[in-house]
């Protein structure tokens, strides 16, 4: 991976042939292109470059052809990215604003820590996703996932909202064990049953409230558009609302 | 740490410094594939490992010894070499010995004396029935690398062959000219060590006999499962806890003649909570006692493996998944690796892409005629 970029600028938007680029040579072309006042960037031929888009902290918008690698949009702070392809581990990372919108499937650890912005995965999504998200006033992290996802999908979540629609056939459950386990703030969403075994002993189904689905109308709507979508087969009706009966499950663990 | 076979040689080779990186690639039709394709996905996950390891395992590279056992073995000197030729001769019929051909490469420093012997047990050191050959071979092996000094073995299966080194996975496949063999499975390894010293035989893949695997992770049942293989012969000498996963293998499977499924039950064993939430069913009693049975081969900590032998190759996480691991089908190829793009890199548009769930295996088998 030695290759210098190809980079193209072409109206309003540079076009960069990031096929063989060593990660660090492709992140720091992007700082250059950005620091040109380029705003709209497309990465063609992507495949594995680790830490794209990592701690930006403005608004630009890049496109990604390709898997890009691990930790995609880490620390990031405004930016947009739309992946025209799968994603791998620990997608969005501590992500504090922006929007991440994944077209195929991502790995694990999606949203780790994340506090603000939002993350759309069309596809399926690993083991460990939204743990430990956490939200402070009007920073509300979102995730979106379309397909369905591993065990302990909102481990730890301190707030945020996740929802899980579980499309795409019915060979395995829409979500893996240890749903929630230890979750003391946000909310999860998920559209379909879920087994009380497969849930952590911290989280309890609640009714829909019109705050609820006024909520999901919107962000379902967003998804739609951004992953070009129609969610005809989702019904506002069908989902559960997964909330933690305490914020502070541990509160009493070591005290007797 | 170091036991008395362990000269300064490898002491002062030793590095202790943290994740790793795996790709393997299988045609189910027994199609070769040229050793350039696993070093091109190895150098798309370079970053995974940080130079102090790197190895590969093909099989199907030597047609021309296919019912003979290669030995590949590491000496630390002329003098280790001559007491292993004479052990070896004492104890194998050989017919071709040769220093395995290398080219050099700024990336690898320092080799040992790289060997390769091809042969079979001598017949009147035999013990009757079935297996034999490959008892002894194993016996023959713990015997190499446990007296002759600065001597190892680190491959004895047979038509396969492991290449490992202290250096980055594409530069060790460079070095020993892997696009000059064909293979049908070829498994590498890009090494980041953490709890055990980087040192060419701590490198991956851990072979025995037809088993090779290679490993991201750390096994914390280390300790239980060297004490277990101990009772059956092995010795555990390479330093490292991805060791044991290569004897439990050829225990579980060669020896007690588990199916693949059912070792790798054995090694990711199914939760209590599982089993026990359906009691009634034969599948739960089936797991229930394998538990109990192989209580000290389960294998426990992060990891994803894959391993490699004869007849397929196989793709398996710990438990709970913390280790990353993907699998991709494309026509009769099968691939399973850390990372997607290191599969994307030699099978752009795979038929299907996945992410195998914890403790499931990925099992690839040559077709019956393969």
């Amino acid at each position: 991976m030695a290759r210098a970029p190809q980079i193209k600028q072409e109206e309003a938007c540079a076009r960069l042939d990031a096929t063989g680029v060593y990660y660090r040579e492709l992140n720091q072309n992007v700082r250059e292109l950005m620091a040109s006042g380029c705003r709209d960037i497309v990465l063609d031929g992507v495949n594995g470059q680790r830490y794209i888009a990592d701690g930006l902290m403005e608004a630009v918008k890049i496109t990604i052809n390709g898997v890009p690698g691990n930790d995609l949009g880490a620390f990031m702070d405004g930016p947009v990215l739309l992946v025209n392809d799968n994603a791998q581990d620990g997608v969005g990372n501590t992500m504090n604003s922006g929007k991440i919108v994944v077209k195929g499937h991502a790995g694990d650890v999606i949203g780790y820590g994340m506090r603000g912005g939002k993350i759309f995965v069309g596809g399926d999504v690993g083991f460990r996703v939204g743990i430990h998200m956490k939200s402070y006033r009007e920073q509300v992290p979102v995730i979106v996932v379309g397909g369905r996802a591993g065990d302990f999908f909102g481990e730890y979540m301190a707030g945020g909202l996740m929802v899980l629609l579980g499309r795409g056939g019915a060979d395995r459950p829409l979500v893996g064990d240890y749903l929630g386990t230890g979750m003391h703030g946000g909310t999860i969403y998920v559209h379909g049953e879920v087994a009380e075994s497969q849930m952590g002993g911290e989280v309890r189904r609640f009714d829909l409230e019109d705050s609820d689905r006024e909520f999901l109308r919107g962000i379902l709507a967003e998804f739609s558009a951004d992953l070009e979508t129609d969610l005809a087969d989702i019904e506002e009706d069908a989902f559960m609302k997964l909330r933690p009966f305490s914020h502070r499950p541990y509160g009493n663990m070591y005290c007797y | 740490m170091f036991g008395d076979q362990y000269s300064k040689w490898v002491v002062d080779r030793c590095h202790v410094p943290a994740a790793c990186g795996l790709s393997g690639v299988m045609s189910r039709d027994g199609r070769p594939v040229s050793g350039e394709t696993i070093i091109e996905s190895m150098r798309v996950i370079h970053d995974r490992g940080n130079g102090l390891g790197g190895g590969f395992a093909g099989y199907g590279i030597y047609p021309a010894f296919k019912d003979l056992y290669a030995m590949h073995i590491m000496f630390e000197d002329e003098a280790g070499k001559a007491a292993c030729e004479e052990l070896l001769t004492e104890n194998m019929e050989l017919q071709a010995g040769e220093e395995i051909p290398v080219q050099p490469n700024p990336g690898i420093t320092d080799p040992p004396l790289l060997w390769r012997y091809f042969g079979v047990p001598r017949g009147e050191k035999l013990a009757a029935g079935d297996g034999a050959a490959d008892d002894f071979m194993v016996r023959l092996v713990m015997r190499i690398n446990t007296t002759v000094p600065g001597t190892f073995v680190f491959s004895s299966g047979k038509n396969m062959g492991v290449f490992k080194a202290v250096g980055f996975a594409e530069d060790v496949g460079e070095f020993y000219r892997l696009p000059d063999y064909e293979a049908y499975t070829w498994i590498g390894h890009g090494r980041f060590p953490t709890n055990t010293p980087g040192w060419w035989g701590g490198a991956h893949p851990f072979n025995i006999l037809d088993w090779c695997v290679v490993h991201n992770g750390e096994i914390s049942s280390y300790g239980i499962n060297k004490r277990y293989l101990e009772m059956f012969g092995y010795e555990c000498t390479l330093l490292t806890d991805t060791e044991v996963m290569a004897y439990l293998f050829d225990l579980l499977i060669r020896r007690h003649g588990l199916p693949l499924e059912l070792a790798c039950k054995v090694i990711a064993a199914p939760f209590w909570k599982e089993i026990d939430s359906d009691e009634d069913t034969e599948e739960a009693g089936l797991y229930r006692a394998l538990r109990i049975t192989y209580a000290s081969a389960l294998v426990n900590g992060p990891f994803a493996v894959i391993v490699g032998h004869s007849r397929g190759m196989i793709g398996l996480n710990d438990r709970i998944k913390l280790r990353p691991l993907v699998a991709a089908v494309k026509d009769d190829l099968l691939y399973v690796s850390s990372e997607e793009s290191a599969i994307r890199q030699i099978c752009p548009r795979p038929d299907r892409v996945w992410a195998p769930d914890a403790g499931e295996p990925v099992i690839g088998e040559l077709r019956g005629d393969a």
